[in-house]
């Protein structure tokens, strides 16, 4: 089956975000496709490389990252969202005028537009959303 | 791109103290380039998204309701009401806002946007979807 995943809660506050990892790992693992995951409203900050969670607690945007590396997957994190929460990458953080080295979207996610959400609404067999 | 899908944006919570329902809005806003067929439910609290008469000056947060009666001209004009979520919290349907919208297919008639439905008629609205947004 082709899923999408939406993530609409930041990490860590929420399970929202750990539940949309452990599903999306699993359905992976068993030879599903999954189009796109879009992160939107807090979860908009599940895409940044500054968290530094306890040694012995999960590193839920390395999560991501890491699965985004082995499947080929498509993170992307919405901007207008994005914005209002300080999640930058190099061109929109330079468009701001934020200075050097502002950027703090982590690795294997990218910034883009709401079209984003509902194209993979529309190319998905189901979209699931994980919030509260 | 595939044939039109039905897309149903499930509000489920109160305008202001959340950003739930302002985000939610942007979506539509966005998904209403697309030509699907778009529809919104309000359900819990998400009901007082669409009370009359909102003042958010004190809040000091954008009164974003009147957006909602913008919508027609988007093409989104089903608005389904969930009736027991608005008498549990003492509301009616003249405590709403009226949405309307002109029909393109007869004569650009003006009809309500508004859809009152009870909780058994949401599930079946909800069961006829494609791709349910719930915020």
């Amino acid at each position: 089956m082709k899923l999408s995943i939406l993530v609409n809660e930041g990490p860590y506050t929420h399970q929202a975000s750990d539940s949309a990892y452990q599903f999306t790992k699993a359905a992976l693992e068993k030879g599903n496709e999954i189009f796109r995951v879009f992160f939107y409203n807090d979860g908009v900050n599940n895409g940044t490389r500054l968290t530094v969670p306890p040694q012995d607690d999960r590193n839920i945007q390395k999560n991501w990252s890491e699965l985004a590396d082995k499947y080929k997957l498509d993170l992307v994190v919405c901007i207008a969202a994005a914005q209002r929460r300080g999640i930058l990458d190099e061109g929109e953080a330079k468009r701001h005028g934020k200075g050097e080295g502002a950027a703090n979207i982590a690795p294997g996610f990218r910034i883009s537009g709401l079209g984003q959400l509902i194209e993979a609404g529309i190319e998905a067999d189901r979209l699931v959303v994980f919030g509260d | 791109m595939s044939e039109a899908k039905k897309f149903l944006y499930v509000n489920r919570r109160a305008p202001y103290g959340t950003i739930y329902a302002l985000e939610s809005l942007e979506v539509v806003l966005i998904g209403a380039a697309f030509d699907q067929a778009v529809s919104l439910a309000f359900i819990d609290d998400g009901v007082f998204q669409l009370a009359k008469g909102q003042d958010t000056k004190g809040l000091g947060v954008k009164n974003f309701s009147p957006t909602f009666r913008a919508l027609g001209d988007y093409g989104v004009t089903k608005f389904y009401v969930e009736k027991e979520s608005l008498a549990e919290r003492g509301l009616s349907e003249d405590d709403l806002m009226p949405i309307t919208y002109e029909d393109e297919n007869d004569g650009f008639a003006e009809k309500p946007s508004l859809i009152f439905v009870d909780r058994a008629e949401m599930a079946r609205v909800m069961r006829d979807q494609d791709v349910v947004l719930s915020f």
